[in-house]
């Protein structure tokens, strides 16, 4: 088996999540290859070339990829694919953009954002919004995915795979990149962000908030309310965290003053660690969470800002 | 100025009522050759949505109103193989009640267990197949008045509104929907069938209307213990000797049961939560070794109107006709609705269709449908049971249910006297400082669970951003009346957790919290609330319940 | 210019699921179905071009079984001019359902094709980009703007660093995101128009593709449920315990 593992990056520097991608790759086994493609994309380049375990790094670095145009790219990898029985990417908006482009011009089947390897052409992967599972085989010859990054650790970066150079360059000028417009928002997106701070009806008011985002602010988080914060007016209803209001996944979720209805348990259950601080030790929040804190939050939540 | 629509019959609400009317009217006019605009709104995002019924239902009307049905597929699959009765003495033991002593309309031979939200469903297909024009996801908001009284239709909601009462992007308009007659089969206590009453008088010289809370949950069970068709009811704990209402357990298809608690709202310790009742009247042997090894898989819970005959109000008035349970024809004695809304519907076309056939322009007032009425099965039936209710009330479970035994067995209902309950359920509540607070046990989260966990399972669902369709005439009742008197009832007769007390810190008082996005419509808040200050209006449509096959 | 929008019948994601009995498959007995929520914001932004005067008519296609119809109904209650079923009673795969697509542009010959960025029931986000392929054109996934000038179109895109903006040749092929814009809802006289409005039924076999399913779903499993962790005594256990047993701070 050989696997084709693209690379996301901003040209500058390698994304993390192509970590934890290549930790998938590692689990079907065999050689691994990252393609870098952008502008201007050398520095990424060479720190793919760090990755722990792979045989090398292509590089395909040319004007027509700026922007990481889906047309492009595609067209590229396609070129590449016969040396390989994987194709895969992280779950991005890049490469949820190109593989299954890919795929369908090699005419096989794609697998999207998968969250477990089970054998070289079974995986699993989430369905009907993370209330299912389901685990899915191919016999196409050559499988392209792309991987949740949250399921699979890091892989390590402490190598030194030799950087070939793509020459081909695949324009195919049906798309052009115009602009970028980088999220410079003070706080993350809810839904895009790796640490969520969340406040419940235990926050009494919309001012108090202001001790979740002083939190926030200090680690990089975005700022979320359960529906009977939201409920009760405290914020707007943009903010809630939920079934009906926004699912999210990061890494890390903190709930403030939330009891834990299943209602808003169903927009968080996926994070990776859940720390709840409420002062009714019988909140149902305490059984989901990883770590619990049965205290006073308008003493415990200043306490955090301080000690982090 | 709103838009307009006008059809020959405007229907409010897709139920077994609603629909059997629908299909009745077009049955006629294809039969007669004649043109008929038939128009039915339903606020339920799809037809069955908000439809919550036992059911074990009596095959009668379904068979005059469509006697092949078999072969159009009606969802009627699992025939009544037996009764079972029992009184619950407490919360280990119960005594299975011998055939021979059960009041005869208790008897379910030739009935079925059905999922009455999938007959709706099956209903409405047949209603478009005649031309039938439905509309689930609008509610009908407001009635129209002619200038002369008569009712000329009614309104939809406005959709897009906010919680502050701005529109939205989204923002449309509601629509007037123009009859020449108006059928209203919202259900149990309908909104506009409230104003109806109330407006044209229709419940006076009647007795008093009695409501109960019939709260539900359907399960998958372990196929070794399911028995298709087996029905069981059960009486006595754990509502105490002061609570009327009533357990069952019916086995339909597809290994699932459905289990259910009724309880009567004439209820008076304001400490009693039915939710609550119902949960831990899972854990009696009866019926947690059922459910055991099984797992819940919806849940709900519906007001029904169940004052039978001698609270049935006058369902006629000018332009229009109030069928089913939003007029109260629910056959207690029986407890059983389905057949008795379906021929209240049919009897309600056929009077429209007469009318219409002699170039009728709407509006009259149509006392041939009272006329009709009396004279079919459907009078007989209530007659016979009326005194089934009142027995209850009046003599409780026990001795109540021997009256009924003798009465419906002995005198098949025709003793010639009627026994009569005039206190309305809301005040019937005692003052909290009289009664003994409930400690009820935790959930297990096995076969007992939380109100929110509950709430979750009936996909309920609402626009967030929209005005509370639960109003308060006064604001200040909630907190200084409800929760003084009556320690905050509110928060335990809602089974949807809609309404709690918090403890508001600025104003060390309490404060009543309405998460209107809980509610499932049961409408119990608007009858049992102790002060009637709260009033229930429809939210915007296709908001509520998404019940499967409940 | 005529715009193709493809419509999907999901379950309603308002709606709990379950999985079957026998963990083959999501048990979808008496489950409340709807349009996919992506598929009608893709509905609206071609009936908005046409209100503006860019598209001179909105086709609405649906793959899938009979009852599809409900959801191009509810398409063309929203402004779509006619519909098109292409019937199949299995599930199809995406990249079949691409195919079958292929062929109705063929005949169809849109200047554009607008879908959801994914189905809330698979969870995918492919067949736009599936379709874009097979066709040689060009794509813009995750929209949330939309400007047509001329033959090009100028769309802004969801991605992961904020949002970027693309110049995409037509004939394209846009899936949108959730805030491309919010819906309409149809109103009554529109609903009853829509019953009136041509529906076209096709066999999926008739169309020349070959429908056999490449993937196998070997299991439908439930995610486990997550379990309790340890109540912790102080702010700075906790911090400790965030930072070096799970390195998330």
């Amino acid at each position: 088996m050989t696997i084709l593992m693209i690379a996301e990056h901003d040209n500058k520097s390698l994304k993390e999540i192509t970590l934890n991608a290549i930790t998938a790759a590692t689990q079907i086994g065999g050689d691994i290859d990252v393609l870098v493609v952008g502008e201007n994309c050398g520095s990424a380049a060479e720190a793919a070339a760090t990755i722990s375990g792979i045989r090398r790094v292509r590089v395909a670095d040319h004007a027509c990829y700026n922007g990481q145009l889906a047309e492009n790219v595609a067209a590229l990898i396609q070129t590449l694919a016969g040396d390989y029985s994987h194709i895969m990417a992280p779950t991005t908006t890049s490469g949820k953009n190109i593989l299954p482009r890919l795929a369908a011009a090699l005419d096989t089947s794609y697998f999207s954002d998968i969250i477990s390897v089970e054998s070289a052409d079974t995986f699993k992967r989430t369905i009907y919004a993370g209330n299912a599972i389901e685990t899915v085989q191919t016999a196409d010859s050559i499988k392209v995915m792309t991987v949740r990054g949250t399921a699979f650790e890091l892989a390590a970066q402490d190598g030194n795979a030799p950087v070939e150079v793509v020459s081909e360059v695949t324009d195919l000028g049906l798309s052009s990149f115009v602009s970028e417009d980088l999220a410079v928002s003070e706080r993350p997106e809810l839904t895009s962000a790796s640490i969520v701070i969340s406040g419940g009806r235990g926050m009494q008011n919309g001012e108090n908030f202001s001790i979740l985002e002083k939190v926030a602010d200090k680690l990089g988080a975005a700022v979320g309310a359960s529906r009977a914060a939201v409920d009760a007016g405290f914020v707007p209803n943009d903010m809630q965290v939920g079934q009906t209001g926004k699912i999210v996944a990061p890494d890390l979720y903190i709930a403030v003053g939330i009891s834990g209805a299943i209602q808003h348990l169903a927009g968080m259950k996926d994070s990776k660690v859940i720390v709840a601080i409420n002062k009714d030790p019988d909140a149902p929040i305490f059984q989901v969470a990883d770590y619990g804190l049965v205290a006073d939050l308008f003493d415990a939540v200043p306490e955090l800002e301080q000690a982090l | 100025m709103r838009e307009s629509m006008e059809f020959d019959v405007v229907i409010v609400g897709a139920g077994p009522a609603g629909l059997s009317t629908a299909c009745r009217l077009m049955q006629q006019a294809q039969q007669a050759e004649r043109d008929m605009s038939v128009c039915v709104v339903e606020k339920g995002s799809e037809v069955g949505a908000h439809i919550f019924s036992g059911a074990v239902l009596e095959p009668r009307a379904l068979t005059e109103l469509f006697p092949d049905w078999e072969d159009r597929g009606a969802p009627l699959n699992t025939p009544v193989i037996g009764d079972e009765i029992y009184l619950f003495q407490d919360a280990e033991r119960a005594k299975r009640i011998p055939n021979s002593f059960v009041p005869k309309s208790m008897h379910n031979e030739g009935n079925y267990v059905i999922s009455l939200g999938n007959l709706t469903r099956w209903l409405a297909e047949q209603a478009e197949g005649l031309g039938v024009e439905i509309f689930p996801g609008f509610a009908a908001a407001e009635i129209l008045y002619h200038e002369n009284g008569a009712v000329k239709g009614i309104a939809t909601g406005d959709m897009g509104v906010s919680a502050d009462g701005s529109q939205k992007g989204s923002y449309m308009e509601g629509m007037e929907l123009h009859a020449k007659y108006t059928v209203f089969s919202e259900g149990c206590r309908g909104h506009l069938g409230k104003q109806l009453l109330a407006k044209y008088a229709l419940d006076d010289g009647v007795d008093v209307q009695h409501y109960g809370i019939g709260i539900k949950e359907l399960w998958d069970i372990d196929p070794a213990k399911h028995k298709p068709g087996l029905v069981v009811h059960g009486a006595g704990w754990p509502l105490d000797k002061d609570t009327n209402g009533g357990s069952f357990l019916y086995h339909g298809e597809n290994n699932q049961v459905v289990v259910g608690l009724v309880v009567d709202l004439s209820y008076s310790n304001p400490y009693l939560g039915p939710f609550d009742e119902f949960q831990r009247m899972k854990q009696h042997p009866v019926f947690k070794n059922t459910l055991e090894g099984g797992k819940r898989v919806s849940y709900g819970a519906r007001a029904m109107t169940k004052g039978g005959l001698n609270a049935l109000p006058k369902m006629c008035f000018p332009g229009g006709l109030l069928v089913g349970c939003d007029a109260g024809t629910l056959n207690f004695a029986k407890i059983k609705g389905t057949h008795t809304a379906m021929k209240s519907g049919m009897v309600a076309a056929e009077t429209i269709f007469a009318a219409l056939q002699t170039d009728d322009e709407g509006g009259k007032e149509l006392n041939a449908f009272t006329e009709a009425l009396n004279a079919s099965w459907l009078y007989d039936e209530l007659h016979r049971s009326r005194n089934f209710g009142p027995a209850m009330h009046k003599f409780g479970t026990f001795w109540g249910g021997a009256f009924n035994y003798v009465d419906q067995n002995w005198f098949k209902g025709k003793l010639p006297f009627t026994l009569h309950d005039n206190t309305p359920d809301y005040a019937q509540l005692k003052e909290a400082s009289e009664c003994t607070p409930i400690e009820y046990p935790k959930p297990d989260g096995k076969i007992s669970f939380d109100k929110l966990s509950s709430v979750f399972l009936s996909n309920t669902n609402h626009e967030e951003d929209q005005p509370c369709h639960l109003t308060l005439k006064d604001e200040s009742v909630p907190v200084k009346r409800n929760w003084g008197l009556f320690s905050g009832p509110e928060a335990r007769f809602c089974p949807a957790g809609v309404y709690e007390f918090v403890e508001d810190p600025e104003k060390h008082d309490m404060r009543l919290q309405i998460n209107a996005q809980n509610c499932l419509h049961c409408k119990t808040c608007d009858i049992k609330d102790p002060s009637q200050n709260i009033t229930w209006v429809v939210p915007e449509g296709t908001g509520g319940p998404n019940y499967p096959n409940m | 210019m005529k715009i193709l929008v493809m419509v999907k019948r999901v379950s309603d994601p308002n709606v709990m699921i379950r999985v079957s009995a026998d963990n083959s498959s999501v048990d979808l007995n008496n489950v409340k179905m709807a349009i996919n929520p992506f598929c009608e914001i893709a509905v609206e932004e071609a009936v908005r071009l046409k209100e503006a005067g860019i598209a001179t008519e909105v086709v609405a296609l649906s793959i899938g079984g009979t009852q599809s119809q409900e959801q191009i109904r509810t398409a063309l209650a929203m402004g779509a001019d006619r519909g098109i079923l292409i019937e199949s009673e299995g599930p199809l795969e995406s990249l079949t359902v691409a195919k079958l697509t292929q062929k109705i542009i063929e005949e169809e010959q849109p200047g554009l094709v607008i879908l959801g960025k994914q189905s809330t029931d698979t969870d995918n986000s492919q067949t736009g980009q599936m379709l874009a392929s097979l066709m040689g054109w060009a794509q813009g996934t995750f929209a949330s703007k939309l400007e047509i000038s001329g033959e090009k179109i100028n769309l802004t895109r969801e991605v992961d660093s904020g949002l970027q903006t693309l110049s995409l040749s037509m004939p394209a092929v846009v899936t949108c995101d959730l805030r491309l814009n919010e819906p309409r809802f149809a109103s009554l006289p529109n609903i009853m128009k829509a019953k009136r409005k041509p529906l076209d039924v096709k066999a999926a076999g008739d169309l020349g593709v070959d429908l056999t399913p490449r993937i196998k779903t070997l299991m439908v499993e439930t995610p486990n449920e997550r379990q309790g962790g340890t109540v912790l005594g102080s702010v700075a256990e906790l911090v400790e315990k965030l930072k070096t047993e799970k390195g998330v701070i």
